[in-house]
């Protein structure tokens, strides 16, 4: 089962869920991979052992001013204006490039070659049981989803894996879509404010157009009001986990130990929300069917 | 024109609340949101719209299935599998690079402007804001976050007003490089935590990158006293400073809850500490360089 935690809004606790889902569980198979490239911060309390970490690249056009003809074709066709045709010259701008190998392809007289720019790095390794990756946006790179794709890619190649954990980035748009997409189940991590609740309905929405079957922990959940809970009732939204908001938490958190290890009371908490993952797994595979 | 952009790198450090505090504090500026993916700001601000506008951008491919004669020439150079065996383009994974477009022997597929989401020119009690909604599961967050800028900037000249303060998005990828680049100072907010310095530190180095003046503010600074100093060497390691520390105060949560804004709600310690803090920023967006 591949299982994605995400949120509309950030620091609602995507991390916390992830690694202790995965910490919990790890008697199982488990691979978490952390798609928040931007900001990776699942090894921070897994403390993985990294046994391999590769640059990854991405198609950038070359051009060879030899054999252009300078008759700007791949210019007209590049929709992002990464390749700029002037006179007797051809312009690249690598930021702007998708990777659509459109010029490449469309070039008459073949004087665009295949180039490449780093866009991040993927580490993998261990922890514990845990079978980890992450991948790492370079600094100064705005495009994250090719390498979440990447880290996707490599890191659901593993038949054995009972449970695939995928800790994605905040917010609705092309990154978290990268990361959601093709799994089982989403766990929206909400907490009881009105931002919480605001950011979780775009998130809803989000997963809908996706449709992909979800479910919402509440963090925090004794803080703010009760709209969050109201609004998962109306929409008949299932509340699948809800943690408490306990200093303990925090500062365990701030220090980057997880809840599993120094807060055992916590537990059970993450050890049911499992078999409830499960258990509509299955009722959703039957649906299927 | 000056800018100043809130930035975080980690979600959920405090950006929104910072900003409309500094939007209750400050007189005379626009408010620009550019987290225009989760965009939260309204929701203490409560703008009333004067004026709502579509923003399109990029192409989306769609296939005409009668012309089609599905012999999969579209199939094979979309890079991005966004193309089914029936012949139905995705609009979630469509790039709108326009390949399959040029390359379809039958001229069956067009390319159809796509409508990423709105924007709108809105006036608040602390002054005029400029927001938008990203459509949900778009792209191109980074070229709204340029429009809000752009348009934020109109709006200041129209009015005769100096100071522009944004509220930006976590992350470091397209929508916090659009929000960033070429403003005068850089505000990132981030909590004594092992992630908050973890992801403060990757937005230190992005601001470094494109080189624009970074300060630092500690939200929840009590709450760990060794991560608090982590940040304060690490600020100093990367050339920057730490402007000042926000104490960890339930008030804070309490005034969300009521849709207000720190400043109006209560005199709780972190109100303090952020009153102290905007009269700090405020002198040093004096002595910035004009943009």
């Amino acid at each position: 089962m591949i299982v994605a935690i995400a949120s509309g809004k950030g620091g609602t606790g995507k991390t916390t869920v992830a690694t202790n889902l995965a910490k919990i569980h790890e008697d199982r198979n488990v691979t978490l991979l952390d798609c928040d490239v931007e900001e990776p911060n699942s090894h921070l309390f897994l403390k993985p052992k990294i046994e391999r970490e590769w640059p990854v690249h991405m198609f950038v056009p070359k051009v060879d001013l030899t054999p252009c003809i300078f008759c700007g074709k791949c210019s007209e066709l590049c929709q992002f204006g990464a390749i700029v045709t002037i006179k007797n010259n051809v312009l690249v701008f690598p930021e702007l490039c998708h990777g659509c190998e459109g010029c490449k392809r469309i070039c008459p007289v073949n004087a665009i070659t295949e180039g490449t720019k780093e866009i991040g790095t993927i580490a993998e390794g261990t922890s514990g049981k845990i079978r980890f990756l992450y991948g790492r946006l370079r600094i100064g790179e705005a495009m994250s989803p090719p390498l979440i794709r990447e880290v996707k890619q490599k890191g659901l190649s593993d038949p054995r894996a009972e449970i695939t954990i995928i800790d994605s980035p905040p917010g609705t748009s092309c990154p978290v879509i990268e990361a959601v997409k093709g799994s089982d189940f989403v766990l929206l991590v909400t907490e009881p404010t009105p931002f919480g609740l605001h950011d979780l309905k775009l998130a809803v929405e989000m997963v809908r157009v996706l449709q992909i079957p979800f479910g919402v922990v509440v963090n925090r959940s004794t803080v703010g009001n009760r709209d969050v809970w109201h609004y998962c009732q109306e929409e008949t939204i299932p509340i699948l986990l809800e943690i408490p908001d306990d200093r303990k938490i925090a500062v365990a958190y701030s220090r980057g130990d997880l809840i599993a290890d120094a807060l055992p009371q916590y537990r059970e908490h993450f050890e049911t929300l499992y078999e409830k993952l499960k258990s509509r797994n299955r009722s959703f595979a039957e649906v299927r069917s | 024109m000056r800018e100043l952009v809130i930035i975080s790198g980690k979600g959920g450090t405090g950006k929104t609340t910072l900003t409309a505090s500094l939007a209750a504090l400050w007189k005379d500026k626009v408010i620009a949101d550019c987290d225009v993916d989760a965009a939260d700001l309204h929701l203490l601000l409560k703008p009333k719209i004067q004026k709502k506008s579509d923003f399109y951008s990029g192409v989306r491919a769609v296939i005409d299935q009668e012309t089609c004669t599905q012999c999969g020439t579209c199939r094979d150079v979309c890079k991005y599998g966004a193309i089914s065996e029936d012949f139905v383009v995705s609009r979630i994974d469509c790039e709108g690079c326009g390949v399959c477009f040029h390359f379809c022997p039958a001229d069956a597929i067009s390319l159809q402007d796509r409508r990423s989401g709105e924007w709108y020119l809105s006036t608040t009690r602390f002054g005029p804001l400029v927001h938008a909604k990203l459509g949900i599961a778009e792209e191109n967050s980074g070229k709204l976050v340029s429009l809000i800028r752009r348009q934020a900037k109109i709006v200041a000249e129209d009015r005769g007003l100096d100071t522009i303060l944004i509220d930006g998005s976590p992350g470091i990828g397209c929508p916090v490089i659009s929000s960033i680049t070429g403003a005068s100072l850089v505000v990132i907010v981030t909590e004594p935590t092992i992630s908050g310095v973890h992801d403060m530190e990757r937005v230190l180095s992005l601001s470094e990158h494109f080189q624009i003046p970074a300060t630092v503010i500690i939200n929840k600074a009590d709450l760990n006293e060794e991560m608090s100093q982590k940040i304060v060497k690490v600020t100093g390691e990367q050339g920057a400073s730490v402007l000042g520390r926000i104490p960890y105060d339930l008030l804070v949560t309490r005034a969300m809850v009521h849709g207000k804004t720190v400043i109006e709600f209560n005199q709780g310690p972190a109100t303090q500490a952020i009153r102290d803090m905007g009269q700090k920023l405020f002198k040093r967006m004096q002595s910035t360089v004009h943009a």
